[in-house]
């Protein structure tokens, strides 16, 4: 940890995937990678071009390409599965749900172009559902990638694991936001920035625009702290207990429905724990369009602003609290 | 040669023992469990490379049962094969059981597989198949698809895959029984010519006899000889095969017995049983 100057990244998400798969691969032969008709988009043809027989290329046949997944692994091979995120999970769940986990087998799911960052393929291939989607497979692990580091860290972690885990991510350049040494967690939450007035929890894009609105809240005098939530499900509740009882209110902010996601991840937690007044920053009884990612932030109010906002309305909504 | 014999005496101990186990249960999947307990009996008996002390041995050859309904039958071949206690049979769907509906690979010695959820078995039982030829083994895997199972478009996915991928070591078996849930397969969905349709897939095809062992077994054999593509068998089969009344019921996929049919399924298992035993004796 961590950078303050919030600058994209040189590599690009989708180049971490392809060349930490390649890397664990190249090391391990039971590693496969299995693409739907994807690998150009995902950039994964370089692990073809090397060493082919452990890159299957499905054709776009995402259902079959999950079973095959679990077929793999009955025998020991160890599968990394992409696709874009609405196929890898709402077209295939019952796929993942019953030869994934109800069968026990290993199963590692990128599900790529996380929410907004769909931009250009708009609404059918926009997925605000897919946490919500996989958090509801028992014993499944749910990861949404900040960043370079997070994502080659977590995708070398999970190979020793055994069970469905989904990654979530963006293909295009993240904001830097941890050095490359950082190592992440099951189950673990990150604090970026220490405060004791209110917390955002984040996941994904949001992480960068909670520490702006953070940035913005501290010239009002507002202290906030931000957790990158990465892990969704186990999630880390005793950092959330820790900081609802420290700074006594919550915002959540995800690239994704507030039903389902984080935002419900944390609610539940804070509701059994200690519940405290929060607001959940997310896509709201909405679909997905085209549109750059700026329009499409502003559009379904994910922006930094979006988030400062709804900190001022929780804090004054306590101070008639307690007058 | 196949010990036609042998084989046909095991195929008689699965039924039987299919019968016994949905009999003591009351109700079930009798239609589509009986309609494969030829080609259990040839595999289990006769082809399968397999260790029922060592039900996960690492060179055994794979058995996904797609048609996850069937799994009656699936449980008593494998406890005449001797996975586990025939006891156990009694056990099935019971709370708590090791025996469920549809096979569960974590429950149950000898189930490589978990199914019931059509169309997923083959997508499986073809990844088993692209490791064991991407690691240069031998191992071979056989699946057994329903007729109605393969109105599911999952099937047809698994049927390109294996084909481009040449996975000869693959044996599908289609029970085309030519009844689905709700009635027959043409009224539901015209499978029209299931040959020419695994042909066109790219598959070795066969159709054989589904209730005739040699005729089964002879199919296989010529499958193994060919390294070119995956094979397809084609089983001309009867919902409720080996027991004429249940053959003949209209509404035989899943059956809750009434006193006509209690009486019929009693019969059927007392027949079994005594030609099992005259042929001990004899």
């Amino acid at each position: 940890m961590i950078s303050t100057v919030y600058e994209k990244e040189k590599r690009e998400m989708r180049q971490v995937y392809a060349e930490t798969i390649l890397e664990l691969a190249k090391a391990n032969p039971e590693v496969i990678a299995l693409e739907a008709d994807l690998m150009s988009a995902i950039t994964t043809n370089k692990i073809k071009a090397e060493i082919p027989n452990q890159l299957i290329n499905s054709g776009i046949m995402e259902a079959n390409m999950m079973g095959v997944a679990a077929g793999l692994s009955l025998t020991g091979k160890i599968p990394y599965v992409h696709t874009f995120g609405q196929f890898a999970t709402r077209r295939t769940f019952d796929q993942l749900f019953v030869s994934g986990g109800y069968a026990k087998t290993n199963i590692k799911i990128l599900g790529s172009d996380a929410g907004i960052t769909a931009e250009h393929n708009g609404g059918t291939h926009m997925t605000f559902e897919d946490i919500g989607l996989m958090r509801l497979v028992p014993q499944a692990h749910v990861y949404e990638a900040s960043d370079s580091t997070m994502l080659g860290y977590l995708l070398r972690r999970i190979e020793k694991e055994h069970g469905v885990h989904y990654i979530r991510t963006i293909r295009k350049n993240a904001i830097k936001l941890y050095e490359e040494n950082e190592t992440f967690e099951d189950g673990k939450g990150k604090l970026l920035r220490d405060g004791e007035d209110i917390t955002i929890i984040a996941t994904g894009i949001m992480v960068a625009e909670a520490l702006r609105a953070a940035d913005i809240l501290e010239q009002q005098g507002i202290h906030a702290a931000v957790i990158d939530m990465y892990s969704i499900k186990p999630i880390d509740a005793d950092l959330i207990t820790e900081y609802a009882q420290k700074t006594k209110a919550i915002v959540t902010a995800e690239n994704h429905n507030v039903i389902g996601g984080l935002g419900s991840a944390v609610s539940e937690v804070l509701a059994e724990n200690h519940p405290v007044p929060m607001y959940r920053i997310g896509v709201r009884e909405q679909y997905g369009q085209v549109g750059k990612v700026d329009y499409l932030k502003a559009y379904y109010k994910l922006t930094n602003t979006d988030i400062v906002e709804a900190v001022q309305r929780l804090l004054e909504k306590q101070l008639d609290v307690t007058h | 040669m196949m010990d036609l014999e042998k084989v046909e005496r095991f195929r008689d101990e699965i039924r039987l023992k299919t019968l016994q186990e949905l009999h003591h249960l009351g109700f079930g999947h009798y239609g589509g469990s009986l309609s494969i307990v030829e080609t259990l009996a040839v595999l289990y008996g006769e082809v399968m490379q397999v260790d029922p002390n060592d039900p996960t041995w690492e060179d055994r050859d794979y058995f996904v049962l797609s048609k996850g309904h069937g799994g009656p039958g699936l449980y008593a071949a494998l406890a005449v094969k001797g996975y586990f206690p025939e006891e156990m049979l009694y056990t099935l769907n019971q709370n708590g059981t090791k025996l469920p509906s549809h096979p569960d690979k974590n429950l149950t010695p000898g189930v490589d597989m978990t199914t019931g959820s059509l169309g997923q078995g083959i997508s499986a039982a073809v990844g088993v198949a692209l490791s064991h030829k991407l690691s240069e083994r031998k191992n071979k895997t056989f699946c057994i698809v329903g007729d109605g199972e393969l109105n599911e478009g999952q099937c047809w996915e698994a049927f390109q895959f294996a084909a481009h991928h040449k996975l000869h070591d693959l044996f599908v078996f289609i029970d085309d029984n030519k009844k689905q849930l709700d009635g027959p397969t043409k009224d539901i969905i015209d499978p029209i010519d299931f040959a020419a349709k695994m042909d066109a897939f790219g598959f070795y095809t066969c159709k054989v006899d589904g209730s005739d062992v040699a005729d089964i077994h002879q199919a296989i054999s010529r499958g193994i000889t060919q390294k070119e593509k995956p094979v397809a068998i084609i089983l001309d089969t009867i919902k409720g095969q080996g027991v004429r009344y249940l053959e003949e019921l209209a509404d035989n996929h899943h059956i809750r017995p009434n006193e006509s049919d209690t009486a019929a399924i009693e019969q059927a298992i007392y027949e079994l049983e005594t030609k099992l035993k005259q042929e001990v004796r004899g």
